[in-house]
């Protein structure tokens, strides 16, 4: 089944093309990759999907509604989560507390309920509570979930940000460069971590990352963008073998640049 | 477990501050009744003003044009026709509200929900806007209303202001919506919907992304916070028993965001302590106003002074205290407990 | 209403637009640079007609001398401004600094209540100044013509300084990129300075010729002036001087219509400016010309 279908997004910022007739289709269970060098214009695609930006021209269809025109809290509620390349975590609240507050979007209650803690509120939030957990639980951080955020170790608040991604229940995940700041080691288990994630929570992934080693390890399938269009699509092995594709890396000093 | 503790603790708690109430109003001389009121007025306003400011980062200088709504629409519900009369002696009242009158608290419940209303009318579209460019719109917002109060003789009249007001307001109003106000934030900001507003304090994107809806939710505090500072302005105009558009300035709000800054932005405690400490501070800074006899040399009161030593308070607050007295830390009973202990606290729970 | 009252208010308009202007490219400038809003910029201005006032009561200095030693003053004051309370605060939450400015006003304000007192006091009105001259039928006050003629030359300098000075390439820079710039080793502290004393003394000679017009001087003068010089900033995007301008001028030039010919209104001209600077927030937040 078709989940995601993108038909000649653009994107333009003042004279600047970020992203130009892009295109792609995602099928449920997919794990996609894009890649590109600097500034070619992937996050600007992740913000387009999720609304943080609008279009310039172009259609974005997920689970076949039209979502081009939908703010970003609706788009999450349909099932598009995102983590993102700086990570942005809500520093001053609990690891506990940052998963649920991805919860919230699912809450039934009104407000009068939540303050006067009528027993439908408090049965949602130990709920809450209860699946926050086992999320982290999931990324290995449940003994952590008293801490602030902010007071975690990079590589936890990476794992944080995809738990508290988890928490709304998505059908699509979009991943921004989760290996960024990882030593090989780290790398390793993240790209075990995202396969599995992948399955137990059936979800559909796209990922945009400069670690070649991930993408070409865990990715079935890649799109290579470069100035803001797409320059390549295929397999692992007919991505690295593509002409056009090392030109693009060489100009901004190789594959490996980054990795 | 703790929970239930907590519970009844609490509880005996309020019982016992009720139970000082009681004696309170019932013995204390009314000089000290009348900074006590004032005191859970400022108490109730810093309150609400944190939960706008503090806990979900959107920097309002509105209160006192809430407060000014609260309080004048109150008024005019709770005035008898008669007195209405007597004030309106350049314009009359127009129609339904000269014959209206009700008792107290409906007035005053009718007085926050329309500043309620207010908040949302302002709140909704302003709120599109971030950080100074929102301090400005509410500021200007505030002005306002005190240029319409001003201007709109027939429902207000005017700079003349409402006076001899029935003084209804004693301690166990005044007290009593304090600690609804605490009561009713404190558990608003644990819940759910408290999570969502400090999650868009802490990253509005990042809530965004997570499915938080950002009006909905920033407008949600305005309402609440608006709707608390209209009772506050309800209980202040029947305590001093005068109001006029003009006492609804800027400087009022300049108090209230005293008491968040040196509060602490983000903790209930530490505003409730400034917004009571407030209450005898601006007693005692009138003091340097009026003439003073030292040893047979007399000084005399300088005016403005007042001021003067506030905006300077409210510059070292800013300049040295940016964190406030307590930080963002909450009062518990686990903390309590624990320190009297003598154990170390874990109290650092308000996130 | 003739011909001539009307080509009369708008010299008064265009005036008053002047004054204006100066005081939104303080706002503007500032803003620019440090992304601030210096709240305290009104009283900055009021702080000037004092200046102005001591110089000739207590000092009997004459009125032109009186003048320049309060825009030297006032300039001196914006930067002490900047060094008491804003400097410290260049790397804390934005609440802090926003607090610092609403309290570094009010202190202004207070200490004026104080040391000044809290009455209207007389601004003196040099008699070269006020004299009204006829020119076609038409009665202009000199003031009106001096200060737009000022003005203009104040707008020139400007010009000079912001784009064929090093001061000034320095202060684009900040408001292009701060960070960039400070890598680039431009003198932040200072630049920063600069541009406070330069809005400081535009704000001066505007408050001069505001006083000129309406000569009570107290306190609290500051407060709508500036209320309304930083809407003209705003609804000319903020950060653009030729916004600032354009906004300040429209500004005075309606609050003088809006006077001069809708009397009944006028009492909430400043409701409508408040409106005006909300649908502009909401539907043009960047301003005229404002960039994104
Ligand atoms: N809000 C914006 N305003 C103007 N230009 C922008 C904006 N966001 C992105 N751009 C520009 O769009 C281009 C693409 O940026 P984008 O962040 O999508 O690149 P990227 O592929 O994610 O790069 P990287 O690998 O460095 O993360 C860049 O030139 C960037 O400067
Ligand atoms: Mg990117």
């Amino acid at each position: 089944m078709e989940l995601l279908k993108i038909e000649d997004l653009t994107k333009r910022f003042g004279g600047l093309v970020a992203v130009n007739r892009f295109s792609l289709s995602l099928s449920q269970g997919d794990l996609a990759g894009l890649i590109g060098p600097n500034g070619a214009g992937k996050t600007t695609i992740f913000n387009l999907i999720t609304g943080v930006y609008k279009p310039t021209e172009g259609k974005i269809i997920f689970m076949n509604k039209d979502i081009t025109q939908k703010k970003p809290h609706q788009i999450t509620a349909l099932g598009i989560a995102r983590t993102f390349q700086n990570i942005r975590l809500f520093s001053k609240l609990s690891v506990l507390d940052n998963v649920k507050v991805a919860f919230h979007l699912r809450l039934r209650s009104n407000i009068f309920a939540a303050v006067f803690d009528t027993p439908g509120y408090s049965k949602q939030e130990l709920e809450m509570e209860a699946k926050a957990e086992e999320l982290l639980k999931a990324v290995g951080l449940l003994e952590l979930k008293n801490e602030r955020a902010s007071a975690l170790p990079y590589g936890h608040q990476r794992k944080l940000e995809i738990a508290r991604a988890l928490a709304t229940q998505p059908k699509l995940l979009l991943l921004d460069e989760p290996a960024a700041g990882m030593n090989p080691e780290e790398t390793i288990g993240l790209m075990r971590f995202i396969q599995k994630i992948k399955e137990d929570f059936d979800l559909t992934i796209l990922l945009i990352e400069h670690d070649m080693k991930v993408v070409m390890g865990i990715c079935e399938k890649i799109t290579v963008l470069d100035h803001g269009s797409v320059i390549a699509r295929g397999t692992p092995e007919e991505i690295q073998n593509n002409p056009e594709v090392i030109k693009a890396y060489l100009g901004t000093g190789g594959v490996y640049a980054r990795s | 477990m703790y929970k239930k503790r907590s519970f009844w603790l609490t509880v005996v708690a309020v019982s016992l501050f009720f139970l000082f109430i009681y004696v309170a109003q019932n013995s204390l001389d009314a000089y000290i009744i009348r900074i006590l009121n004032v005191a859970a007025i400022y108490v109730i306003l810093g309150v609400s003003l944190n939960l706008i400011n503090g806990f979900t980062g959107q920097f309002s200088l509105g209160h006192a044009g809430f407060m000014a709504i609260g309080a004048y629409a109150s008024a005019l519900l709770y005035m008898s026709p008669q007195l209405k009369a007597m004030n309106f002696f350049i314009k009359p009242l127009i129609w339904p509200l000269s014959e209206i009158q009700m008792p107290f608290f409906p007035a005053l419940l009718i007085g926050g929900l329309l500043a309620a209303g207010a908040g949302f009318l302002v709140g909704a579209p302003c709120l599109r806007v971030k950080g100074d460019y929102l301090a400005i719109v509410t500021y200007g917002f505030s002005e306002i209303i005190r240029v319409l109060f001003n201007n709109l003789q027939s429902v207000t009249n005017g700079p003349l202001g409402l006076k001899g007001l029935p003084t209804y307001t004693n301690l166990w109003w005044s007290w009593g919506w304090a600690i609804f106000t605490i009561f009713f934030i404190k558990r608003l900001i644990d819940s759910s919907y408290g999570r969502a507003l400090k999650a868009i304090r802490d990253d509005e994107s990042a809530a965004e992304a997570m499915g938080v809806n950002l009006l909905y939710h920033k407008t949600l505090a305005f309402v609440v916070g608006a709707f608390f500072a209209g009772i506050a302005g309800g209980l202040l105009g029947s305590l001093v028993m005068t109001i006029d558009p003009n006492a609804f300035n800027i400087f009022l709000t300049f108090q209230i965001v005293l008491i968040v800054l040196l509060g602490g932005l983000g903790s209930i405690t530490g505003t409730v302590i400034m917004g009571a400490a407030m209450a005898f501070l601006m007693e005692l800074l009138r003091a340097v106003e009026v003439p003073m006899n030292f040893f047979g040399i007399t000084i005399p009161g300088i005016p403005g002074m007042r001021m003067l030593i506030f905006s300077i308070i409210l510059m070292i607050a800013v300049l040295f205290f940016r964190r406030g007295i307590i930080g963002d830390r909450e009062f518990s009973w686990e903390g309590f407990i624990s320190f009297f202990k003598g154990r170390p606290s874990r109290g650092r729970e308000g996130e | 209403m003739t011909w001539i009252l009307f080509l009369q208010h708008l010299v008064n308009g265009a005036a008053l637009g002047f004054v204006f202007a100066l005081v939104a490219i303080g706002y503007t400038l500032v803003y620019g640079v440090v992304k601030l809003v210096n709240f305290a910029h009104g009283d900055i201005f009021m702080m000037a007609t004092f200046f102005v006032f001591y110089g000739i009561t207590l000092f009997s200095f004459p009125w032109w001398l009186a003048f320049a030693i309060a825009i030297f003053l006032t300039i001196l004051l914006g930067m002490g401004v900047e060094k008491v309370a804003y400097r410290p605060l260049r790397n804390a939450p934005r609440i802090s600094s926003l607090c610092s400015a609403i309290g570094m006003s009010f202190l202004l304000e207070n200490f004026a209540v104080v040391v000044f007192g809290g009455r209207q006091k007389p601004f003196y009105q040099p008699e070269v100044l006020i004299k009204t001259i006829t020119i076609a039928n038409v009665r202009i006050q000199l003031v009106s013509i001096v200060t737009v003629i000022v003005s203009v030359g104040a707008l020139l300098f400007l010009n000079y300084l912001v784009y064929k000075t090093k001061m000034g390439l320095a202060m684009r820079a900040l408001a292009h990129d701060f960070d960039t710039a400070k890598l680039m080793g431009i003198n932040v502290d200072k630049t920063i300075s600069f541009t406070f004393a330069v809005g400081s003394g535009l704000a001066a000679i505007s408050a001069i010729f505001w006083a000129l017009r309406y000569p009570q001087i107290w306190p609290f003068m500051g407060v709508f002036p500036g209320w309304r010089a930083f809407t003209a900033a705003i609804i000319g995007g903020i950060g653009s001087i030729k916004g600032a301008m354009i906004g300040g001028f429209s500004i005075g030039l309606l609050t003088i219509l809006m006077v001069a010919f809708m009397p009944n209104m006028a009492g909430y001209k400043d409701a409508f400016i408040f409106v005006a600077l909300v649908l502009i927030l909401l539907f043009k937040p960047t301003g005229l010309f404002g960039e994104a």
